[in-house]
Formats: C-alpha cells, sequence, structure tokens
C-alpha cells in the first residue's frame, strides 16, 4: 500500500531515502546537485521535502521547552528530597 | 522576601550551584529542583508517556543526582547529565513493560510501506516562522506519543535530546545503521501527522 505516487517513483523512492541525510546537511555535494535537480522539478519531493524540513526544526525546538508538570509534582518531589 | 530572592539569585550560575550542591546545601537542593526538574519531567513523560511513571522517574533521578552529585566532574551540563539519569531510569521501566519481550532489533530495519508520504500537500502556514503557541506544542506532543516506541526513543534522544547517532546507539544498544533507520522512518511519521493537521487547520482560516 505504498501511496507515494508522484509520477516517476523509483526516482522519488531513491530521493526519499536520501532525503534525511540532506535535511542533516550530510549529504555529499554530488548528490546534492542531482536531489535539488529532482526536487526543482517534482512538486511532491519538494513538498514531502520542506515539510520534513519544517518538522524537523519544530521538534528541535522542544529540546528546552518544558511540558508544565502537573500540580503537586513538584511539591512532592521536594519533600522526597527532605527539602521542604 | 527580597533578601533570600537576591541570596538564591547566586545559584542562577551553574558553578555556584554545583558548588552549593556539592557543599550540600539545602537551598542550592531546591534551586536545583525548581530549576531541571521540568526539564526532566517532560523528558521521562516523552519517553514513557506515564504521568505516574514519569513522576517516579524523576523523583529517583533526583534522589540519584543528589547522592552522586559528589562525583560530578562537570565536563557535561548538569542538565545534559540529569538527561542521562533519566533517560536509563526511563529505558528500564520500558524494559521492565515489554513481556512477553519482543527484540527491539528484530524489527525491519528499513523504510516500512506505512512510513511512506501520503499527504502530499504544501503547509499552508510555515510554523517554523511563528512562536510556537501552545496548540502546536500540544499537537507536536500528541504526534510524538503516536509513535511506536522503537521510534519514539530513537527520535526523542536524537532530535530534542541532542545526541549524537552513535551516544543515541549506546544509550539503546543500537547498531548505527538502525538509528539511522528509526530517526528516517520517525521523522516521515511526524511530517505525516502534522501534515494531516496543518493541512486542516488551514482549511479551516
Amino acid at each position: 500500500m505504498i501511496k507515494f505516487d508522484p509520477q516517476n517513483t523509483a526516482e522519488c523512492l531513491d530521493i526519499l531515502s536520501q532525503m534525511n541525510q540532506y535535511v542533516d546537511g550530510e549529504l555529499a555535494a554530488e548528490i546534492c546537485h542531482d536531489l535539488e535537480q529532482h526536487l526543482s522539478e517534482c512538486q511532491d519531493c519538494q513538498v514531502v521535502f520542506d515539510t520534513l524540513a519544517k518538522t524537523v526544526k519544530l521538534y528541535r525546538s522542544l529540546h528546552d521547552t518544558p511540558l508544565e508538570m502537573p500540580t503537586g509534582v513538584e511539591e512532592r518531589l521536594l519533600k522526597r528530597l527532605n527539602l521542604n | 522576601m527580597t533578601g533570600l530572592q537576591i541570596h538564591l539569585s547566586i545559584y542562577d550560575d551553574e558553578k555556584q550551584l554545583l558548588i552549593g550542591l556539592q557543599r550540600g546545601d539545602n537551598d542550592a537542593c531546591t534551586c536545583f529542583v525548581k530549576q531541571f526538574a521540568p526539564l526532566v519531567y517532560t523528558q521521562a513523560m516523552r519517553m514513557v508517556n506515564d504521568p505516574d511513571e514519569a513522576e517516579s522517574i524523576l523523583q529517583t533521578t533526583f534522589i540519584k543526582a543528589c547522592a552522586k552529585i559528589g562525583e560530578f566532574e562537570g565536563r557535561s551540563g548538569l542538565s545534559t547529565w540529569l538527561y542521562r539519569i533519566a533517560t536509563n531510569e526511563a529505558l528500564m521501566f520500558l524494559r521492565r513493560q515489554q513481556t512477553p519481550r519482543v527484540s527491539i532489533e528484530k524489527v525491519d530495519e528499513t523504510v516500512q510501506p506505512g512510513d511512506m508520504p501520503h499527504n502530499l500537500n504544501a503547509w499552508p502556514i510555515d510554523p517554523a516562522h511563528q512562536v510556537l503557541d501552545g496548540e502546536i506544542r500540544a499537537q507536536l506532543e500528541l504526534a510524538l506519543v503516536e509513535l511506536p516506541e522503537n521510534l519514539r526513543l530513537v527520535f526523542i534522544l536524537r532530535e530534542i535530546q541532542e545526541l549524537s547517532t552513535e551516544e543515541t546507539a549506546i544509550t539503546l544498544g543500537l547498531s548505527i545503521s538502525a538509528v539511522k533507520v528509526r530517526l528516517h522512518r520517525a521523522r516521515l511519521r511526524l511530517r505525516e501527522l502534522l501534515a494531516d493537521y496543518f493541512n486542516s487547520e488551514g482549511d479551516a482560516q
């Protein structure tokens, strides 16, 4: 049930397998060139790349954004540590 | 109260905080908790997706950290050190949960058909250029817990905790290539989940 079905599937699947390294800037320069060429010609792959990069950027921003702790969690922790 | 606040503000500086902790100063310990507990709780919650267990991991992490603070040499930051303790506690909990245990290495280490992009619509908004509001943050957290555990753990350690591929592989007992494939699969799945959300948000506007 592969639904990723743009015009040139084989090439698109190849591009998809390289996209992770491309997002991380770890893809060799000559392969980058081919990938960028493909992205400029393939709307679907361009969208996948663009939204994948945005996904990564969004999650990286969570590094220093903690969830709000439920009421009582800090108090119970301080109590366990004999600090209150 | 003002005097107390001035006194405690010296612990905003991590070196001073460490000196205070190693001296066994209760004020330093309280500041340590207030400053880092939310980060540790969040790390635990993302890994185990269970508030009670996340609280238990939080408590164990600080008990161990306070007991071993004398051994802390400051090669990494205090938060990195705490994250490491919390990660190990969370992994121990998850391992205890897995009965009967499905070998973590038996999962196919290739991109699966279910990982393939389905939603091929551009996002109507660029969330990366917006202040991350509460609703988007909630969506990110929701999507994260929808990932299968084997993908979620790799993603959290690599992308949110910012460990290297090698450090992630060692922490989880995986090969380098398994970490890379799982990261790719996790990113694709999260992209799909967020694409559905952002596209529906765009339709609503």
